[in-house]
């Protein structure tokens, strides 16, 4: 016998010339197994189609559908129903400007990730084969390169809330470090360079909520700390 | 230079590529690197695309594990197809896999690897060394999490070759002029809800699957086959549809795929009685038999009651033995998928699965250029001039009647870079734009005007705006669900012809209601509800081609089992089928069985 479950989602339509507000939500639906995203897919295709969000993968790995659950940035796909409180409050992720009910702007956050050129750097000739890379120097890349740009931590930053122009937040600091620990990489200098910078890397005090949210478990603030040791190692 | 003036904002560009998953990422490099004006258009920011989910490995015969060439390689991925790929294209891609691989490494990709510093390979279906011999070692690995790794790779080799990106827009049509020649798409931009005009002197579809035609997928919500539906509205065919694979471990009811490589680290399938049924279905490769052959396995065990659970409509994949380390080390993905949707940590306990669509071996029918190619009277396979297509909505046809694990991965970065060079050539032998045909966009902004239909009874009852909206009689969502069930349960592992043809009647049905769908949401802006409509006019026909397509093909071949015909039937059935949309027109045409350089690997019979 599926249990009714309540929900407040935030709506706003620009276009609509109204105010963002609350929206209550009731449901008959069966919570055990299922996720926040399967809740807002029964929303919209029984009650309101014109309730809006972003969602690809439905299993955790695309990071498409990154918002905020009772206070918490969370994946909407891997988000249990079961033990939230309700009224299940969703809304959009924190400090990004709203496009639409769910959906926010996220160009400042890729710009950040532009900013710190996410790309191998090797000026070597290529050889015939793969360049080899040990398992040990392998796992120095391991909560690194599994980032899956969803922008949980980013928008929980009280850092980038203050700072989103120019503090980069943790997830691209994060993609910053994993160029930076691959054995493969030749542009450590040029990385560090840029990333010394009393907003872009120094902004972050260590405040944690990135370790707290990520969905997928990774350290963002571990990888500042490696940045910053680096810059510490090197100014000596 | 086009003197036509449209209605809609146009941006030009020397190529357009329709979306920015792996293959179009691929070409797009190639285009960028080689300094043309390309734009990619993509309904998704690129890294959420279905790439991204692929877990287990991209396969090339690297020798790192256990000796290996790409003939052996060949050898398997003939003999997966049930002999109905292509072995000229089969030959290309398995003998540029390894450089594809190397190529991919240097790019960045964070390969898992051996002791010796070279790139970790697992054993994955259906490998076999000496042609048919013992279990080869050849699949390509970044933990289980491959596809995460090669699409994040690409994107950002492709950030730094500065690819223009049109990240969420949806492409609509095609336009194509009177003489055949493709010459841009529309698009509309998701967050404005404006449609624009890409003109584009060649245009690549790289849209990916379309598993969302069946109930259970091991797909992501955006696997519409849009690029599919394109093709057909431009008259175009869709070549082998009745072939999609049903991958043997996917979580039951939820979807999400556990990897092949779970089999590939040791893992192994038990029913009910705790048996190692595949020990009787494929005595030599057992589990890492092709997964065709596995599926079917499975759904006879669950058919002979021994399924397990409450409903016995499930198996369980275990993978304990191994041990906890090697668990989180080589498989941490599948075990945050197993835990988070299974409840189940494989690390103490067997996981449930079940069989589940994950692949259309079929689609745009392409050669190994990317060049996509139709009967015209001059022969079976003539290039559409400026239009492309790699990758899952692409034909080549490489997988045949039953695909290879980690063959889909090196299928798109092979074709991509082949197809990313011959649009440079194309480019360079037409360096001026055709004109655009008058009626360019009428097309488009029919299908957009269509779905800004209201019910006409609805305007003066319309509720406020904190009450339900209530749509029309028929809604987007309920006719979706309802295509999703009928082919569920008439186009699953099994087939017959009562059941097919039950199949494409309800299906009939529910095309004949799609006109009375109207929507609710009118908002131009970020109207997701407009967009499913739209998903759903690609997903309607592509299911009706698989049906269609189905029940004219009387005999049994790799993902395509009929019950009424069990046999494979090389004498009539060695051949490709062509779908039209026109009347449901079905054509056929040779499968080229002659290789590049080798010798044909003829037909025989398979068994693992």
């Amino acid at each position: 016998m599926p249990a009714q479950m309540r929900f407040r989602v935030y709506r706003y339509d620009p276009e609509s010339g109204a105010k963002p507000w609350m929206r209550d939500y009731a449901i008959e639906f069966e919570p055990k197994g299922k996720k926040v995203l399967d809740a807002l897919i029964a929303i919209k295709d029984t009650l309101d189609e014109s309730l809006s969000f972003r969602r690809s993968c439905r299993e955790g790995v695309c990071g498409s559908d990154g918002v905020n659950v009772n206070g918490r940035n969370v994946l909407a796909c891997v988000t249990p129903l079961e033990g939230l409180a309700q009224p299940i409050e969703i809304r959009p992720l924190p400090r990004l400007g709203v496009v639409r009910d769910l959906i926010v702007d996220m160009e400042q956050f890729y710009r950040h990730y532009r900013a710190v050129k996410p790309y191998l750097v090797n000026l070597d000739p290529e050889p015939e084969n793969e360049r080899p890379q040990s398992p040990a120097e392998r796992a120095e890349l391991d909560g690194l390169w599994e980032c899956i740009l969803c922008g949980c931590c980013t928008t929980s930053c009280p850092s980038f809330w203050w700072n989103p122009d120019k503090f980069l937040g943790p997830a691209a600091l994060l993609q910053g470090y994993r160029f930076i620990a691959d054995s493969r990489d030749q542009a450590t200098d040029e990385r560090l360079d840029f990333l010394e910078d009393p907003y872009r890397l120094f902004r972050c005090h260590g405040i944690m909520n990135c370790v707290e949210v990520c969905p997928k478990g990774l350290n963002p603030t571990a990888a500042i700390g490696k940045i910053k040791s680096l810059l510490v190692k090197r100014a000596f | 230079m086009s003197a036509v003036k449209t209605s809609i904002p146009k941006r030009t560009f020397d190529a357009v590529i329709v979306g920015g998953g792996g293959a179009g990422l691929r070409a797009a490099l190639q285009l960028a690197q080689a300094n043309f004006k390309v734009a990619l258009i993509s309904k998704v920011f690129p890294t959420r695309s279905h790439t991204v989910s692929a877990q287990g490995g991209i396969t090339a015969a690297l020798a790192n594990v256990s000796d290996d060439n790409w003939h052996w390689h060949m050898y398997d991925t003939v003999k997966g197809s049930d002999y109905l790929g292509d072995q000229d294209a089969i030959e290309f891609m398995c003998r540029n896999a390894a450089a594809a691989v190397y190529e991919l490494e240097h790019m960045g990709l964070p390969f898992s690897r051996l002791d010796n510093g070279k790139i970790y390979q697992r054993p994955f279906g259906g490998q076999s060394q000496n042609y048919g011999g013992e279990q080869a070692i050849r699949t390509c690995a970044a933990a289980d999490r491959t596809g995460h790794a090669l699409l994040h790779t690409l994107y950002q080799r492709n950030i730094a070759a500065r690819t223009q990106f049109f990240d969420e827009f949806f492409a609509l049509d095609l336009i194509r002029d009177q003489d055949g020649y493709v010459l841009g798409v529309t698009a509309l931009e998701i967050e404005t809800g404006e449609p624009w005009l890409f003109e584009a002197r060649a245009t690549l579809l790289a849209t990916g699957g379309a598993c969302r035609i069946f109930r259970h997928s091991t797909n992501a919500h955006i696997n519409t086959g849009d690029g599919l539906g394109m093709v057909l509205r431009a008259g175009l065919p869709l070549e082998d549809m009745e072939f999609w694979q049903f991958h043997p471990t996917g979580i039951p009811e939820i979807g999400s795929l556990i990897t092949e490589g779970v089999r590939g680290e040791g893992g192994y399938l038990i029913n009910k009685d705790g048996e190692r049924f595949m020990q009787r279905y494929a005595p030599n490769a057992q589990d890492l038999a092709s997964r065709d052959v596995v599926s079917r396995a499975i759904a006879q065990e669950l058919l002979a009651g021994r399924g397990c659970g409450e409903h016995g409509d499930f198996v369980y994949l275990k993978i304990d033995h191994i041990g906890a380390d090697k668990i989180k080390e080589r498989l941490p993905g599948i075990r945050e998928l197993s835990m988070q949707f299974a409840g189940v940590d494989p690390c103490v306990a067997p996981m449930p699965v079940t069989p589940t669509a994950h692949y259309m071996m079929g689609g745009i029918p392409s050669n190994m250029h990317g060049q996509v190619v139709t009967p015209v009277r001059t022969g079976p396979e003539e290039a559409v001039p400026g239009l492309y297509a790699v990758g899952e909505c692409a034909c080549v046809s490489v997988h045949g009647a039953n695909r290879l694990g980690g063959n889909s991965l090196l299928d798109l970065v092979v074709f991509g870079r082949a197809a990313g060079i011959h649009m440079i050539e194309t480019l360079r032998e037409n360096p001026i734009a055709r004109p655009l045909p008058e009626d360019a966009v009428e097309t488009s902004l029919a299908r957009l005007a269509r779905w800004d239909k209201r019910k006409p009874e609805r305007k003066t009852e319309r509720k406020p705006e904190h009450e339900p909206q209530k749509t029309g009689t028929e809604t987007v969502a309920g006719l979706r669900a309802e295509m999703q069930q009928i082919m569920q349960a008439h186009c699953g592992v099994y087939r017959n012809e009562a059941l097919l043809k039950a199949g494409l009647e309800k299906l009939s049905a529910v095309e004949a209601r799609l006109p009375d769908a109207t929507l609710s949401d009118h908002s131009k802006m970020f109207n997701t509800a407009r967009l499913e409509a739209l998903e759903l006019e690609n997903l309607l026909p592509i299911a009706r081609a698989t049906l269609v397509s189905a029940l004219a093909r009387t005999e049994s071949r790799g993902a395509h089992s009929r019950e009424d015909h069990p046999e494979r039937d090389d004498e009539h059935w060695l051949r490709h089928s062509l779908y039209f949309r026109e009347r449901d027109q079905l054509d056929y045409k040779p499968v080229r069985l002659k290789p590049l350089t080798v010798k044909t690997f003829q037909p025989k019979e398979r068994t693992y």
